[in-house]
């Protein structure tokens, strides 16, 4: 058996109404809009001014603080304004709105098409180029990239994980980017390798992909200390901690960061970005999405630049079904329900999953059996039923001392529950309070 | 486009829910079930509808009435209960003293708690033991298996291999004990006993079905055994005076019934895999101590009801490896 340890679930993976579907670049918007907070840490300051003229990939805001990225412009066109945005999930944030004129790029960004396989930079300098060019985690956390590449001093890293899970079901962007991009990953991979100055990688790949592992397997073959690991069928097995412990057998410590155990993960959307911020000078300014549901009509897997609203994404796939219940930012068993389609897609964004109004409705919630399925499921080895339960009754200290902060938010809990208890809502908002109280008393210390 | 449903994730469900799980395990009951016609005939299908009729009833009413809920007799968990209850019954009990058991085990076992979920005492062992201690006479005598030639009351009765097995004991008499037939206690067949206890295969085959459905796991029915076997094992082999072998424990009695289908009832057990083992553990050796020491000869019943009790102590104390935690060494 080759995956994670504890518990974890088995969803249906529902892979198939997109999977295979070659990417497709979808068409400029008329006016993207850019949200100034498109990563965890402090939100980028424009540098840009309300007239200005942009091309394709010039700088629009620094980065806020060293946990933190600079945002690129995804387009060309002049700066229509800069003001509040509120997107699809009632958060308000600054934006810069963008009125699109033709398609011009910044002239120092090979747009060609072929592989540069050499990299001749130094460690720092591929460092500082990732920070520069806005990369992001694009598996869904959206941490910048940098901050990884830079162990903090006594850490040292050992092994370069790579993360081709993609264990949510209906999304299969990464899989056609495997398949796609392979190369030009592999190329990143080593890029990533230098700049941590390891000799080894790992990348991970769950079996029902079986195309991409033969295709990633071959290539890997050609470059020294690279290889991949097959994985069985298991969510949360993207989960950066389950990914560690499925590939090299070591489990990162509560509350400590991957580095602790000597891994790095990344993503491959993430790892093609380096490949083109370090080789094609691109900075971060598209992604690959899809777009999936079991009533969608043209299900597949979009190249699509941030700023572009998800309206004009889902024309593309058909349009939105009739009896659509329920539009998620993401997966099913992660992602976030949205209350319209107007949003732009940002860094965040991996899919759109549109659900029908059959399975987007709660089931009717039942006493607590005690059946210990949602102990058996959590990766984390937490007792969900206590930590809920705890959580409703307002207990936070008990919360805190039952590890409520290892709790990774992945869902296996509640879809795991034949009461249908929504476990994981109350174990979020007690995780929030504890969360504040302990920052709060950290505060206090200083 | 109408207005979007938007609710925090998961969106996904397992399909899982309380009433598979609890028909889950009444298919894993029905082989033993289906024995227990075939050996008693008109008295077992009295006695388990009655039991399954009058749980279902009172827990309606109970809901309905008493405590003014909406009934959720549709879960099956009440239909469990009286399909449990009968199990634990000799076939040719009074309808009478079967609705009695049936009203202390949903009545006080489970709705005096607050219904489903909340009970810290099996009850169908709630009802069990209380019929056990109010009409002993009653419950101590079993019929023989006649199939539907047998007469439902006033019955031709015997003892079964256990009692047989006490009275060696009081009396010393190590003899008797090589009367015990393992091979007809481990397939059933023209036993006397309650109407679910006959056949240790059968009830095994329902074991394994409720493995393989993920509806139970191994930790509460492999301990348990397990360490009957142990406990049995360390009189048999020092030579206790008139101690059973530790294959005729786990094949006569309620072992198997209560091993695998009584104390892995989910309210009642402990959540977590250490804990279940500890759980399963603490029957087995209160089982092999009861039926050694007792003044009963068999203990199942009562083994299972008092580590019910060290539930939630199980629960506070045997906490999950937590992630990681491997770490200090």
């Amino acid at each position: 058996m080759t995956t994670f340890r504890i518990g974890g679930v088995h969803p249906h993976d529902n892979k198939e109404y997109s999977a295979h579907k070659p990417i497709v670049d979808v068409e400029l918007p008329k006016q993207a809009i850019i949200p100034l907070v498109q990563h965890i840490g402090a939100p980028a300051q424009p540098v840009v001014q309300k007239g200005d003229k942009v091309k394709v990939g010039q700088l629009l805001a620094q980065a806020g603080g060293f946990v933190s990225a600079p945002i690129h412009s995804p387009v060309s066109g002049t700066i229509f304004k800069i003001d509040r945005a509120v997107d699809a999930w009632g958060m308000a944030m600054q934006a810069i709105y963008i009125n699109v004129e033709g398609d011009e790029w910044d002239e120092s960004i090979d747009r060609s098409e072929k592989l540069v396989p050499d990299c001749k930079l130094e460690p720092k300098e591929i460092i500082s180029k990732i920070q520069n060019a806005g990369i992001v985690g694009l598996g869904g956390a959206c941490f910048p990239t940098h901050v990884k590449l830079m162990p903090p001093p006594g850490k040292t890293a050992e092994v370069l994980i790579v993360n081709g899970v993609e264990c949510e079901p209906y999304l299969t962007c990464d899989h056609q980017l495997m398949l796609e991009h392979g190369e030009e990953i592999m190329v990143g991979i080593k890029i990533l390798m230098k700049a941590l100055g390891i000799s080894k990688a790992i990348i991970g790949i769950e079996k029902n992909k079986p195309d991409a592992i033969q295709h990633m397997q071959e290539l890997a073959s050609k470059t020294m200390g690279v290889s991949v690991m097959p994985l069985d069928l298991r969510y949360p097995q993207g989960g950066e901690k389950q990914l560690i412990d499925a590939c090299i057998k070591r489990q990162v410590p509560s509350g400590a960061l991957p580095i602790e155990v000597g891994a790095v993960v990344d993503n491959v959307a993430t790892i093609y970005a380096v490949y083109e911020a370090v080789q094609k000078n691109k900075p971060l300014i598209d992604r690959v999405i899809t777009i999936a549901g079991k009533k969608v009509a043209k299900p597949g897997n979009f190249r699509v630049r941030f700023g572009t609203p998800l309206s004009q994404v889902l024309e593309l796939a058909g349009g939105i079904p009739a009896d659509t219940g329920k539009i998620i930012g993401g997966g099913p068993m992660m992602g976030r329900a949205m209350s319209n389609v107007d949003m732009p897609t940002n860094k965040r964004v991996s899919g759109v999953l549109l659900m029908p109004k059959e399975e987007s409705v709660r089931k009717e919630v039942q006493n607590c059996i005690r059946c210990a399925k949602c102990v058996q499921a959590c990766p984390m080895g937490l007792e969900p039923y206590l930590l809920s339960k705890q959580s409703e009754n307002q207990m936070w200290d008990a919360m805190e001392q039952h590890s409520i902060m290892d709790c990774i938010e992945c869902g296996c809990c509640q879809f795991t529950c034949p009461s249908n208890r929504p476990l994981l809502d109350y174990i979020r908002m007690g995780k929030a309070k504890v969360g504040g109280i302990l920052r709060a008393r950290a505060a206090q210390k200083k | 486009m109408e207005n979007l449903i938007v609710s925090p994730a998961p969106h996904a469900h397992s399909n899982d829910s309380v009433r598979k799980n609890m028909l889950n395990v009444i298919i894993a009951l029905l082989p033993a079930y289906v024995l227990s016609i075939v050996a008693f005939g008109w008295g077992a299908l009295i006695v388990s509808a009655t039991s399954i009729a009058a749980c279902v009833l009172f827990e309606y009413l109970i809901a309905k009435y008493l405590l003014k809920q909406q009934p959720t007799i549709g879960d099956l968990s009440a239909v469990l209960t009286g399909l449990l209850l009968a199990f634990n019954l000799p076939s040719n009990l009074p309808i009478w003293i079967v609705i009695i058991g049936a009203l202390v085990a949903i009545g006080v076992g489970k709705m005096s708690f607050g219904g489903l979920g909340n009970n810290p005492f099996n009850p169908a062992l709630v009802g069990r033991v209380f019929l056990l201690i109010s009409f002993p006479a009653q419950m101590t005598t079993w019929p023989k298996p006649l199939g539907f030639a047998g007469k439902y009351l006033n019955a031709e009765t015997g003892a079964t291999p256990l009692a047989a097995m006490k009275e060696a004991l009081k009396a010393g008499d190590a003899s008797k004990l090589a009367e015990i037939d393992v091979w007809s206690t481990f397939t059933g067949w023209l036993e006397y006993g309650s109407m679910g206890e006959l056949s240790v295969i059968l009830l095994l085959i329902g074991g394994i079905y409720l493995l393989c459905t993920k509806t139970i796991t191994w930790h509460i029915p492999v301990s348990i055994l397990a360490s009957v076997f142990v406990f049995a094992g360390l009189l048999y082999w020092c030579g206790y005076q008139g101690a059973a072998a530790p294959w005729v424990h786990l094949c006569t009695g309620g072992v198997m019934l209560g091993a695998i289908f009584m104390a892995t009832d989910y309210v009642t057990s402990p959540m977590t895999p250490l804990g279940q083992i500890i759980y399963g553990i603490g029957i087995g050796l209160i089982v092999v101590v009861i039926r050694t020491w007792g003044s009963y000869p068999e203990g199942m019943s009562f083994a299972i009801l008092i580590m019910n009790a060290v539930v939630p102590l199980l629960n506070i104390y045997c906490r999950p490896k937590r992630f990681g935690e491997t770490k200090k060494a």
